[in-house]
């Protein structure tokens, strides 16, 4: 029997990893990192998961191990957040690249300066093109649900990609909520034990990450490039199986009351339940709103986006980043360039707010809803509005 | 040295070339010849890592590899973590029972910037958790694979490409940071130093290096003829000048204790090692003679150390 039980983002994480069995973690405990390192620790100390837990120096070196551990052939799980991120940047690209599943949370954060420790989304945003598989969470149970998923997907012998999985930072990762959790052996039905097709081997001695100059270069990105887009069928394929296992189904794009709705609004991450309830309460006034949640960032699901919006006349679209001195948030850009060619009749409208944890009210979405309804409009002077700040 | 067990003598060296002919090193390669003889005494159980370096290169040139054992390429400063990673996989892997006992060397070889300036932090966390690894630098005294830059393993008045000699330049100004007392002090069970141009000596550590349980670091003086401006048929004999100057001692130490490997009567004139070198022909004889203290001072230095272990 599964149990329903009230956990912190962070916990749902590390309940996930420590389900799955996982064989390596490597993590650094700078702020901001949070509890799930914490308590991936206290599980490896009481002999609850059978784990090597490398306490590593820097977040460089969390990944760096990782990644060797991966490639060893171990099924391996690290968490971080913004600096520490950032500072894990360069290794991100090696772990795709050289084909690795290494499985990670990102409590998303903000960028300092100024100096800060609250959620957004601008460390998630600058690793857009590292060639991992990124998932926003919305809950804690989605939490769960998808690190657990990740392993499935990620190592996949026809994936074998790394997977980012993002969840706000303090809003989920610091919060307690209810979430599901399965028996053991559900998991294990879900799961089946990690293989990698290529691990290090004496036996079968290969040269891993060998130069390559201008003549492979292009061949081998795009095999990359390749694998990155086709891994979105197996992401289907795994989370149908989850559903019907567990219960809950996702989807690359969740819509919530579309039906009807000439308006959408589209955003990500924890702030999408809030943005629910002023749906509600605009369809309860009779007007004809719907809100469209993005899940899976990378591979980009283009096809689910115009799917989405087909019956749609105005997409305002919410950013919780900022793209300093570019085409509005990083997400709408990215909507606007997908849908150019198939939707040139769509009206956009471009929000950016709960920039560093400032919280946005029900009210403050209603307004935003009626903003982005004037703007796509009438147009705007401004490449995007931003919500609630002081000018 | 007397009463320890010999393991390489010229007979018992492997015939086995893990490291094939046909790699792209430059003629004379002192870290060419280093990882030939490492790889006779590690034998075919061990995975290499290597950061950017000439041997990040010159040996995995796509398609062809000169690595007849499993070899990765690592980042420029995450050698010593990615191979902690790998060894804590086998570790974990093994006790799980997800993979068959047996022992596998986790070799990472690095250059002297990758060890003693961009690596020095990952490199140092490996030591203090004290994964079983070997780690062997390969110290050639400068960048030389991008073209002969300073690095802090540089020695004074070395003329380098970004410290170059002039009118108003010595070349490097700074002395060469001293990366095996800095290992050293991390207390892990084997510390070393060694030189191609002694070759049974090298091989010994390596395969000692490699058997101990923990970390063990040799640090190799790799002499470089393209960087150094030396004739590639030099290597061997600008080593054993290194060495019978005083310049770099070779050295073993083995759980705290220290231990002298090779252990001259009296030092050659540092002028022997320094005239031949292009890269330190514009020092002067006042150069020369500053240069002379301070090796003869950290020879002594090291001495005294021995000299505590003696007894």
């Amino acid at each position: 029997m599964s149990k329903r039980i009230a956990l912190e983002g962070s916990f749902a994480a590390a309940e996930a990893a420590r389900m799955a069995d996982v064989d390596v973690i490597a993590a650094y405990p700078i702020t901001p990192q949070t509890h799930i390192i914490e308590r991936l620790a206290d599980y490896v100390a009481n002999g609850e998961l059978k784990a090597s837990y490398i306490p590593v120096e820097s977040e460089h070196s969390a990944m760096s191990a990782c990644y060797g551990a991966s490639a060893a052939g171990a099924r391996t799980f690290t968490a971080t957040a913004s600096q520490g991120f950032f500072l894990m940047h360069e290794v991100l690209h090696w772990v795709s690249a050289m084909r690795q599943p290494v499985i990670m949370a990102v409590c998303n954060r903000a960028v300092a300066p100024p100096a800060n420790i609250w959620g957004d989304y601008s460390d998630a945003m600058t690793a857009r093109d590292t060639g991992w598989i990124q998932l926003f969470a919305v809950n804690n149970q989605e939490v769960f649900d998808f690190v657990l998923s990740s392993f499935r997907i990620g190592e996949d012998p026809r994936v074998l990609l790394p997977v980012m999985v993002h969840l706000d930072g303090f809003t989920l990762s610091h919060v307690v909520e209810p979430v599901i959790l399965p028996e053991q052996e559900e998991v294990n039905r879900f799961l089946p034990p990690y293989q990698h097709p290529y691990a290090i081997d004496p036996d079968n001695p290969m040269s891993y990450s060998m130069v390559m100059g201008p003549g492979i270069y292009a061949e081998i990105k795009k095999a990359q490039d390749v694998t990155l887009r086709e891994s979105k069928e197996i992401i289907l394929q795994a989370w149908k199986e989850f559903g019907d296992i567990f219960g809950r189904y996702y989807s690359p794009i969740e819509s919530y009351k579309t039906e009807g709705a000439k308006t959408l609004l589209m955003s990500t991450g924890c702030l999408s339940e809030t943005a629910k309830v002023a749906i509600d309460r605009k369809r309860d006034k009779g007007e004809d709103v719907g809100l469209i949640i993005l899940h899976l960032w990378r591979p980009f699901p283009f096809e689910e986006l115009y799917q989405a919006i087909k019956d749609a006349e105005t997409l305002v679209v919410f950013d919780r980043c900022i793209s300093l001195g570019g085409p509005g948030g990083p997400i709408i850009s990215e909507v606007k360039s997908a849908l150019f060619d198939k939707r040139k009749d769509i009206k956009f409208a471009g929000l950016i707010g709960g920039l560093c944890g400032r919280n946005l009210s029900v009210e403050q979405f209603e307004d935003a809803l009626d903003k982005g309804r004037e703007i796509a409009e009438k147009g705007s002077e401004e490449v995007f509005e931003t919500i609630g700040i002081r000018e | 040295m007397q009463g320890e067990l010999i393991k390489f003598g010229k007979n018992l060296v492997a015939k086995d070339e893990l490291l094939t002919p046909g790699h792209r090193a430059c003629q004379g390669c002192g870290s060419g010849l280093t990882i030939r003889l490492s790889l006779k005494a590690l034998g075919k159980d061990t995975i290499v890592g290597i950061p950017a370096g000439c041997w990040a290169g010159v040996g995995s040139m796509y398609p062809d590899t000169a690595w007849r054992i499993p070899w990765m390429q690592t980042l420029f400063e995450n050698a010593a973590a990615q191979m902690s990673g790998i060894e804590s996989a086998y570790r974990i892997l093994m006790d799980k029972g997800k993979m068959p006992e047996r022992k596998i060397n986790c070799v990472a070889i690095a250059g002297d910037g990758a060890t003693n300036d961009i690596g020095v932090a990952a490199l140092s966390g490996v030591l203090e958790r004290g994964h079983d690894i070997l780690y062997i630098c390969l110290d050639n005294e400068a960048y030389m694979n991008t073209g002969i830059q300073r690095s802090s393993a540089t020695p004074y008045g070395a003329s380098t490409s970004t410290t170059p000699a002039g009118k108003v330049s010595i070349g490097q100004t700074t002395w060469k940071k001293n990366m095996i007392e800095i290992v050293a002090a991390h207390n892990i069970p084997y510390v070393a130093s060694a030189c191609p141009s002694y070759p049974f000596d090298l091989m010994n550590k390596v395969k000692k290096g490699a058997e101990i349980k923990g970390p063990a670091y040799i640090h190799v003086f790799a002499p470089c003829p393209t960087g150094w401006r030396v004739p590639p048929d030099s290597t061997i004999g600008i080593g054993r000048l290194a060495v019978e100057t005083g310049v770099f001692p070779l050295y073993e130490v083995e759980n705290g204790r220290y231990k002298l490997n090779i252990d001259r009567p009296s030092l050659k004139p540092v002028e022997e090692y320094l005239k031949p070198q292009g890269r330190f022909r514009h020092l002067s004889d006042t150069d020369i003679e500053m240069i002379q203290k301070r090796v003869s001072e950290e020879y002594n230095k090291l001495k005294t150390k021995i000299a505590c272990f003696a007894a």
